[in-house]
């Protein structure tokens, strides 16, 4: 097995995804412990500065940046090559991606080409008493968890859910060695065309990424009282997202869906709004810190598993939540 | 325009998944089984493409045991022309990789213009075979596909996938794989003389050794991940309820919880 635990280190336009330093500080002990290096790896066209920077404060030992004109944009097989290429010839003995949509789709494509043991959306990443790496994940949509162990991969990889390892506070002082990488990338290599790109006006953050999430379900009743929502979200800096009951019936999109065959989120805090609370829509909502629910009727089944209740019209909650909210917020 | 559709048969989305109580394994005894929900956009989008192109053959390929003929026979139902089952206690207890190579040794036999798999199963999550199968036969994939357009040469497909933000349109050349989001299109139910037709539809059985893998490198031999310890979440115990005489005062202690209490906001 080689050496060197790394971390494909994603950018949202210029700026480095969250669950990178995520996973950088929670990979850092471990890598300590088996006594090897950190290392942050960048694929683009041109990686900014200062990121380097951010990943070294976050525990990074040394940051690679494999740059090339071909790179520009994300495509499985451009960033797969380059990425696969270079994990040869350096043989590190782990991989870590976010779960996201890029990583995802990035780390399946390179641990095929690879050979790597691969674990998806994992929870926690431990070493075991021999020293052997494990991760943790939910499976069934949260409905199970389990230990995954690698003991015939020649390279572990996994993919690590957003917003559940805690970072440690940034070390600016920290620095890391970078280096810059050339990959070979030849005419061909990268088979699919980008036609297009379509940002949908709507989520501020992604749902995937949201530190508050407010849902709303069927009792919402219809399309534009989504916009109460909308509000009390702008109030404390929530992503709005819904139920399958209300994307089913056009209320919003399938990307706002939060369940089982919808997103799986992990907020801060999380409010159902008018949601009964299925068992599919607490598998994508069952690993939020905080459940709030908001429901007219005091049988629904969330409140057999949240936090905080209000059984109440929630038309009438909402609005004056939102005031509350707003008070709270102008006292700092 | 030949379909190729990778289905597995995963419990339904309504039932409790229980844990041996080893944990070394979850319990499946009495579940529910379905096809899985995004493997039927995938049905759904190749029945459409054989509607729409004619001389089509839409081909079921299923790995799993012989419990999933149901399944298998439920797209049959709906329209699918064949279906491949490989059905091997060899082939069991694999991770992703060892499932999309078998998969790969039967596909690559056939003649197909495009492969769909779902995004994911809804069983183990781990959204990897579609694209690995991808990568072993050496075609392109996208993925979280939720709308398909064959270009009238059947030499190319643009698709719009989703992306963080947004939809990307992608163009990529046939063959490739393709991995169905939800949104793509809404599954038809097997109709009456569907289901009769389906009784009489080939369903070839394929054995671990018709693939002439090495035995290393198929099932739990093969898989370079492995689950340790299955174990039910902790449950979260029944909410505090916030009473008031009025909605403003239930309001006001909510908010107030959430600060105070629970450090939220």
């Amino acid at each position: 097995m080689g050496k060197g635990m790394w971390v494909f280190a994603e950018l949202a336009e210029t700026a480095v995804r969250k669950v990178t330093f995520e996973i950088l500080s929670n990979v850092r002990p471990i890598a300590d412990k088996k006594g090897e290096e950190v290392c942050a790896v960048f694929v683009g066209k041109t990686i900014p500065e200062a990121a380097a920077d951010q990943c070294a404060a976050y525990g990074a030992h040394k940051v690679y940046i494999i740059e090339h004109d071909a790179l520009a944009s994300y495509t499985s097989d451009g960033y797969a090559k380059a990425l696969a290429d270079f994990i040869n010839k350096q043989q590190p003995s782990i991989v870590l991606f976010g779960a996201t949509v890029v990583g995802k789709d990035l780390s399946a494509k390179v641990a095929a080409k690879v050979n790597a043991g691969l674990a998806t959306d994992c929870t926690a990443i431990n070493l075991d008493d021999s020293g052997n790496f494990n991760v943790r994940r939910p499976m069934y949509a949260g409905k199970v968890y389990a230990d995954i162990g690698f003991p015939n991969a020649p390279i572990i990889m996994a993919s690590i859910r957003p917003n559940v390892l805690i970072p440690t506070p940034p070390d600016a002082s920290k620095k890391a060695a970078v280096e810059k990488v050339t990959p070979e990338i030849a005419a061909g290599d990268i088979r699919v065309t980008i036609v297009e790109t379509i940002k949908t006006a709507a989520a501020k953050v992604d749902l995937t990424e949201a530190e508050i999430i407010i849902s709303g379900g069927r009792g919402m009743k219809e399309a534009a009282n989504f916009k109460m929502l909308e509000e009390m979200a702008d109030v404390i800096g929530a992503t709005v997202g819904a139920s399958r009951a209300a994307v089913d019936a056009g209320w919003k999109t399938v990307s706002d869906q939060v369940g089982q065959t919808g997103k799986v989120v992990s907020p801060n805090l999380y409010i159902a709004c008018g949601i009964s609370g299925s068992i599919q829509h607490y598998a994508g909502m069952g690993t939020s810190k905080v459940i709030v629910a908001i429901n007219k009727d005091p049988e629904a089944p969330i409140f057999t598993k949240c936090d905080y209740g209000i059984v109440d019209d929630l038309f009438k909650i909402v609005p004056v939540m939102t005031q509350e909210l707003k008070k709270l917020k102008a006292e700092g | 325009m030949n379909s190729i559709v990778c289905l597995k048969q995963v419990p339904d989305t309504e039932a409790q998944i229980r844990v041996k109580p080893d944990g070394s394994d979850v319990l499946l005894q009495d579940v529910k089984f379905i096809i899985n929900p995004y493997d039927e956009y995938g049905v759904e989008e190749a029945l459409k493409l054989k509607e729409k192109f004619g001389q089509s053959t839409v081909t079921i390929v299923c790995l799993g045991p012989e419990r999933c003929i149901e399944s298998i026979r439920t797209a049959l139902a709906m329209g699918a022309d064949k279906a491949v089952h490989l059905d091997d206690p060899a082939l069991d207890g694999g991770d992703a990789f060892t499932t999309a190579r078998a998969l790969a040794e039967q596909i690559k036999g056939m003649e197909y213009d495009i492969i769909f798999c779902g995004k994911q199963a809804i069983d183990d999550d781990a959204a990897q075979v579609g694209v690995a199968l991808a990568e072993y036969l050496n075609i392109p994939h996208a993925n979280l596909v939720i709308k398909v357009e064959v270009s009238a040469d059947k030499k190319k497909v643009t698709v719009n996938r989703q992306i963080v933000g947004g939809e990307e349109v992608l163009e990529l050349p046939l063959p490739c794989v393709l991995t169905a989001q939800k949104g793509l299109n809404e599954p038809r139910y097997a109709s009456l003389p569907g289901i009769m037709k389906a009784k009489k539809k080939e369903v070839k059985p394929v054995k671990a050794a018709d693939l002439k893998l090495d035995a290393a490198r198929i099932g739990a031999a093969g898989a370079k991940s492995k689950v340790l310890k299955c174990y039910s979440p902790p449950p979260r115990t029944a909410a505090q309820i916030v009473a008031g005489e009025s909605p403003e005062e239930k309001a006001a202690k909510l908010a107030k919880l959430l600060r105070e209490e629970a450090k939220a906001i």
